[in-house]
């Protein structure tokens, strides 16, 4: 948030698919789609499960651990909202129940950022109504 | 039915490449498509066809061309792989029956009208990343493609300055142009100095924002013989979308694109093997992303990407000379169509300085977001 109160940062625009997952970061859980056809878990969120084409799902909570598969560190604003944040480390992770998230990563020096490393999910309110995740160093599982 | 030789480049055009024009994408356009059709050896009357890019449609072209009877419009969405697929689109529609020589014009005005970096958070091919990535602060093309070269640096040790000969051997390229927007030298020195855009993607790993025009007339191959200059047949032409197409975090292989998938099928239509090939001419909006196609399309095997281009590969005079008209890196940044302006004028024997000698067959790439691809070879006519 900038020093005016104002958050300048692009926002997500959620849809009938993605809105729990959003409504779950809000409540300080990550959620994912799960199958209730064949159970697979998917992310992002999509209407249809690719392996069964059904439509129904339930949603699940994930652990918040996973381990680092690849990362860029960010010296450029590509908008003015994420100007004081530079540079920041953007990490992809593979969580444990076999999908990933990006989320930028707090905590781990440059040097030390490698395929592998156990990270798990933290969450912040940025603005009435938003809460985004973010990473920190995790334990091995 | 085969696409093989259905189908040839009879006609080539451009505008010169800068980066304030001052000019509509529709005027830039109409001057590239009017070149193209001129070259040809055609009237604008003959145009039967029309594959618009984005900002216009093919109701333009019949409105300021003056066009009789367009039989055959379509738009091939695929960002930085719209051009080749749209060879596809065209040579199909030619092999249907369905009409005679097709226009297909790209233009825009980037560095002087919206931002790439900015016209993107736009794109319906964004609409995932915009919801789940670009909140987070992974806004534009470099940093959301910088993990993919990332992962393939610590799995296979590719190095930043194996990129950088990337970029040095493509502007040294554009040095033998007479219309590239960037006409300074370039050292690995300079490339190493240049500041960090997204790790691993320095400045000059990033390719331009350009204003211009490029357009190409694709004719039926038994017409294409007739007309002004020698055609350029396209042997094979394929595309290919990966897997997880629309979010590279969500992708299995985050080093493997789509075009490792058109890559065999193109070849097997062209009946050519990579040995056979003088010329490439590989999408380039990143240094990475050449390397990448590189391997993917087999000229080396995945994850020798790197010492592929640092044995001198790519060079004029290599192995596999790679963008000799100094590509969006350094050219311009026209989503590719001036990379097969450049194929078709290095198998004609009319790319002056850069000719590679006695060039026959030559490939041409087009990489789009978020990995899409679309390669085709093509032969001297
Ligand atoms: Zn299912």
């Amino acid at each position: 948030m900038s020093a005016t109160g104002t958050y300048n940062k692009l926002v997500p625009e959620p849809t009938p698919h993605s809105a729990p997952y959003w409504e779950g970061l809000n409540r300080r859980k990550l959620l994912l789609q799960k199958c209730r056809g064949c159970g697979r878990i998917r992310h992002y969120p999509q209407p249809m499960c690719p392996s069964c084409h059904s439509m129904e799902v339930e949603w699940v909570e994930a652990s918040g651990r996973g381990v680092i598969h690849s990362w860029t560190i960010t010296h450029h604003a590509f908008h003015p909202g994420v100007r004081e944040d530079l540079p920041y480390t953007l990490a992809t992770v593979d969580l444990e129940e076999g999908v990933r998230m990006l989320a930028q990563l707090r905590g781990v020096p440059d040097d030390k950022l490698r395929i592998g490393l156990p990270v798990r999910v933290e969450f912040e309110t940025v603005k009435d109504g938003l809460t985004l995740p973010y990473l920190v160093p995790g334990e091995p599982a | 039915m085969s696409l093989r030789e259905k189908g040839a480049i009879t006609g080539v055009g451009e505008t010169a490449y800068s980066r304030e024009s001052g000019r509509s994408v529709l005027s830039l356009q109409l001057e590239a498509s009017l070149k193209a059709i001129e070259d040809a050896g055609l009237k604008p009357s003959d145009i039967d066809g029309v594959i618009p890019y984005s900002g216009v449609v093919a109701e333009d072209f019949i409105t300021n061309l003056g066009l009789p009877d367009l039989r055959y419009s379509a738009v091939t969405p695929l960002g930085g792989a719209s051009c080749v697929a749209a060879v596809q689109s065209a040579v199909a529609a030619i092999a249907a029956g369905i009409c005679n020589h097709v226009l297909i014009p790209v233009g825009r005005n980037g560095a002087s009208g919206g931002r790439i970096g900015t016209r993107v958070q736009q794109m319906p091919q964004f609409r995932l990343v915009g919801e789940f990535e670009m909140p987070l602060g992974a806004i534009a093309p470099a940093q959301l493609y910088a993990p993919m070269a990332r992962r393939h640096m610590e799995l296979y040790g590719t190095t930043s300055r194996q990129l950088g000969e990337i970029a040095v051997s493509t502007r040294a390229n554009a040095m033998l142009n007479g219309n590239a927007v960037m006409t300074k030298p370039m050292t690995i020195e300079d490339h190493q100095a240049s500041r960090m855009i997204s790790d691993p993607f320095r400045l000059f790993d990033c390719s331009l924002e350009s204003d211009g025009s490029c357009a190409i007339v694709v004719s039926a191959a038994e017409r294409a013989r007739d007309l002004r200059k020698p055609p350029v047949v396209v042997m094979g032409v394929a595309e290919g979308h990966p897997d997880s197409p629309s979010v590279i975090t969500q992708r299995p292989d985050m080093t493997r694109l789509g075009i490792a998938k058109a890559a065999p099928r193109a070849f097997e239509m062209a009946g050519v093997k990579h040995d056979d090939i003088d010329v490439a001419e590989i999408y380039d909006c990143f240094t990475y992303i050449v390397m990448c196609q590189l391997e993917d399309l087999g000229f080396c095997k995945k994850g020798e990407g790197g010492p592929f281009v640092e044995s001198g590969a790519i060079r004029l005079g290599g192995k596999l000379p790679v963008n000799t008209h100094g590509g969006l890196l350094s050219q311009a940044h026209m989503v590719g169509m001036n990379h097969i302006a450049e194929l078709v004028r290095q198998l004609r024997g009319e790319a002056g300085k850069a000719q590679v000698r006695d060039a026959e067959i030559g490939l041409v790439t087009g990489y789009g977001d978020m990995g899409d691809g679309s390669v085709a070879i093509m032969r001297r006519g």
